[in-house]
């Protein structure tokens, strides 16, 4: 089971599910949706929040947000 | 002005739905208050071809119907709320280079069935990024009008306003899912029991019957017997909606949108951020572009500075020699210029940096200091989200602590509140800048640094470290209510909009001139009475005092004038004020001049320079005026005859000022942003002690 707070920068992962109904439908409502492609572009500096690329643009997501999305 | 249509703009964050606002309306815009809450409400008037007035409505930028925090709240309930507010026609703003995410809330404001007109924003952007969009098919699948526009460009407008005039009084959009598949039961009974024949509006009521305010106690808990009595769980609701949306969204984009892949290669937006989010540089160029900002703030705003304090001292000396001399005339030129230009004179540096601030928002390089400051903020018990505010903390704290309402979370956004008034606001500035300029020489420090720009950022650097050492102590105390969010989008980098700072500046001084203003000059009117006047027969003793021969025989008549002059204001109301409270800040330094000046700024800091300018101008040879400045760095103390303003009492007042709760707009600001008046009352007090603290410790050690 890979979650997305696992995947590499520059690594390319596909959405399964969601470990937490509260978060999903915020990461819902912004275009993180199962089977939608999502990408890890960078890391902040510090190690903590990540930003990837879904649905066409990018979005910033703490760690502990990405670790409630599983991978396939 | 009544309009003859209603017009809301709703659309993403990040659309472009501001600049067409600002484009319909042009500068007949005005910003009021949605009734019951307080959440900006931007409104203005736009005429359209057929010569009809349209009143546009800017609702807040939000991602969807369910809101995340107190402004996107209000999008809902101003869709809805039939008996007062609702529009005639919705314009949805999208962004054709993200159309799959903004297609969401589109499809949300459909289902309500209100006329609706799509205005397709960025096409210029989406043609780049290898996007091609078949407007026609796209535009019959939804039954609605679709008008490509480039908001930045001002293209597509005039089509928008035909558009406009010509929609349709009735909604003939199609429906985007089967809404009632949902929650079959609940929805016929909420329809049912709140007279409502639109599923998807029964359905929200379902979810935000809460927090709705147009819906009555009782109609929001007979809705919640229903929710019970059907089994509704909200939060599975939705999830089952969005998905439902999503894949209706995914149907629709199919044929009508696509994309060259061949356009792989890397954006612009990517590699800027590579440089700018850099692990090592990125705060390096963060703090570059602070010290920029203020030292540029000192030096552009030199020069206009001068002009102004230069027109007011010949405004104030020709009203001395054309009047006949008298008190009136006095009050006019030591009382009203004399304080007017302690305000106007600041202009510039404010007009600067909200120059500045806006140009870092428009930009988008504001949401990825969010991004890299996040870390570091949580660790003290803030939100990245709190960077906005604190930086806008710098200009004024009213606006920012307004801003706080886009940090989702309870306790996050009430430590920011409790903080951000500690940021150096500008108000301060005024202070800063003359108490710098009075004990701290203007010399370089190698070669660029200019040492009066060093101490002014080091006040600045100082008012962040305390707002952040604050709120790691709060952070201890406030008890969490939810959970943390921290998910944004990372705008395109764009050029700032030009007119959209000149703007931003305009509107902000002019804020600042209105609202300070009047405080200012009304407190140095006042002051000047209470300076000029005395209790009971003070005034005259003094002079009869100075009227025997021996005063005429051992000092010069200019001594005796500054004699009298002085004696007076000792003697006078402000005098007595200032003396009362002596005592309690002699241990920082302060005579009771300066008391006087923390009477006044207790309403508003930048009182401090109006008074001083009030209070020295009284004081000693009024036939030669000067700036205030120069009167100040003259001033002796009466006792030892050294100067009154030395580095230790400038420093120590600067301590206060950086510290004290000196803002009457900010204390009716957080209370209605927290509805509770134990809020500021707590802030009051300990930036109270703080203030009084930083201020004896600093006196003591550099005395």
């Amino acid at each position: 089971m890979k979650k997305l707070s696992q995947l590499q920068i520059g690594k390319t992962g596909i959405i399964k599910e969601f470990t937490d109904l509260e978060m999903s439908l915020k990461l819902m409502e912004m275009g993180c949706l199962p089977g939608e492609e999502i990408k890890v572009e960078r890391i902040a500096p510090l190690g903590d929040p990540i930003a990837v690329n879904v649905s066409g643009y990018m979005l910033s997501l703490r760690k502990q947000e990405a670790s409630t999305i599983i991978l396939q | 002005m009544k309009a003859e249509i209603r017009v809301a703009l709703v659309g993403n964050p990040n659309t472009g739905k501001s600049t067409l606002f600002n484009l319909l309306t042009g500068l007949n815009q005005k910003i009021g208050n949605f009734p019951g809450v307080t959440v900006d409400k931007k409104t203005g008037f736009c005429n359209l071809p057929d010569a009809r007035r349209a009143e546009i409505i800017d609702l807040p930028g939000t991602y969807s119907l369910y809101p995340k925090s107190r402004d996107e709240s209000i999008v809902f309930s101003v869709l809805a709320d039939k008996a007062h507010e609702a529009p005639d026609l919705v314009v949805v703003i999208l962004d054709a280079s993200n159309l799959k995410r903004n297609l969401l809330l589109y499809t949300q404001v459909a289902d309500l069935k209100i006329p609706l007109v799509v205005a397709l924003n960025m096409m210029d952007v989406a043609k780049k990024d290898g996007i091609s969009i078949d407007i026609n098919s796209l535009s019959k699948k939804l039954g609605v009008p679709i008008v490509p526009i480039s908001a930045r460009r001002n293209e597509g407008i005039d089509e928008l306003k035909k558009s406009i005039s010509y929609a349709n009084k009735f909604a003939l959009q199609q429906d985007s899912i089967d809404v009632k598949s949902i929650a079959p039961q609940l929805v016929d009974a909420i329809g049912e029991e709140m007279q409502v024949d639109n599923p998807y509006f029964a359905l929200q009521l379902a979810h935000q019957h809460e927090t709705l305010t147009f819906l009555s106690e009782k109609e929001s808990s007979r809705i919640e017997e229903l929710e019970l009595a059907h089994n509704f769980h909200s939060q599975k609701a939705q999830a089952t909606e969005t998905i439902a949306r999503y894949n209706y969204i995914n149907d629709l984009l199919y044929d009508t949108v696509t994309k060259q892949e061949a356009a792989q290669e890397e954006s612009t937006s990517n590699r800027i951020d590579k440089v700018l989010t850099h692990r090592v540089f990125g705060f390096f160029i963060f703090f570059g572009i602070l010290l920029f900002m203020f030292q540029a703030i000192f030096a552009w705003s030199a020069y206009p500075m001068e002009l102004i304090e230069k027109l007011f001292i010949w405004m104030q000396t020709g009203v001395h020699s054309l009047l006949p001399a008298g008190p009136l005339t006095d009050l006019l030129a030591d009382g009203v210029i004399a304080g007017l230009s302690g305000v106007l004179v600041f202009i510039p540096q404010i007009a600067i940096l909200f120059a500045f601030i806006a140009i870092l928002e428009d930009t988008g390089y504001m949401a990825r200091v969010t991004f890299m400051m996040d870390r570091l903020m949580r660790k003290v018990g803030l939100n990245g989200k709190s960077v906005v505010p604190l930086i806008g903390g710098f200009a004024c704290a009213v606006p920012s602590i307004m801003s706080t309402r886009t940090i989702e979370n309870w306790k996050d956004r009430m430590i920011t509140i409790m903080v951000t008034p500690l940021v150096a606001c500008s108000a301060r500035l005024p202070v800063y800048t003359l108490l710098i300029a009075l004990v701290v020489p203007d010399r370089n420090l190698w070669w660029i640094l200019n040492l009066q720009g060093l101490a002014l950022t080091g006040m600045y650097v100082l008012s962040l470290v305390s707002a952040i050492i604050v709120a790691w102590v709060m952070k201890y105390i406030l008890k969490a209510r939810e959970r943390g969010y921290f998910i944004m989008e990372l705008p395109v980098y764009r050029m700032p909009r030009w007119n959209n700072v000149l703007l931003t500046m305009f509107d902000r001084a002019k804020t600042f001139v209105l609202q300070a203003g009047k405080v200012i000059i009304a407190v140095s009117v006042i002051l000047w009475v209470l300076a000029s006047y005395g209790p009971g027969n003070n005034f005259e003793q003094i002079e009869k005092k100075y009227q025997q021969p021996q005063y005429g025989q051992r000092m010069k008549p200019t001594e005796v004038q500054h004699a009298i002059a002085s004696e007076k204001l000792e003697s006078s109301y402000a005098g007595y004020l200032g003396h009362a409270i002596e005592p309690a800040i002699k241990p920082l330094g302060f005579d009771w001049k300066i008391g006087i000046a923390l009477i006044t700024s207790f309403a508003a800091r930048e009182v401090f320079v109006g008074t001083m300018a009030t209070i020295y101008s009284v004081d000693g040879n009024a036939d030669e005026i000067q700036s205030v400045k120069q009167k100040m760095g003259s001033a002796r103390n009466t006792e030892t005859g050294k100067p009154t303003f030395t580095l230790a009492v400038a420093f120590s007042l600067m301590m206060f000022y950086a510290f004290a709760m000196q803002c009457a707009s900010t204390v009716a600001v957080v209370y209605r942003e927290t509805k509770d008046w134990r809020w500021p009352a707590v802030q009051f007090a300990y930036m109270a002690i703080l203030a009084y603290s930083a201020s004896f410790i600093t006196y003591t050690l550099l005395k």
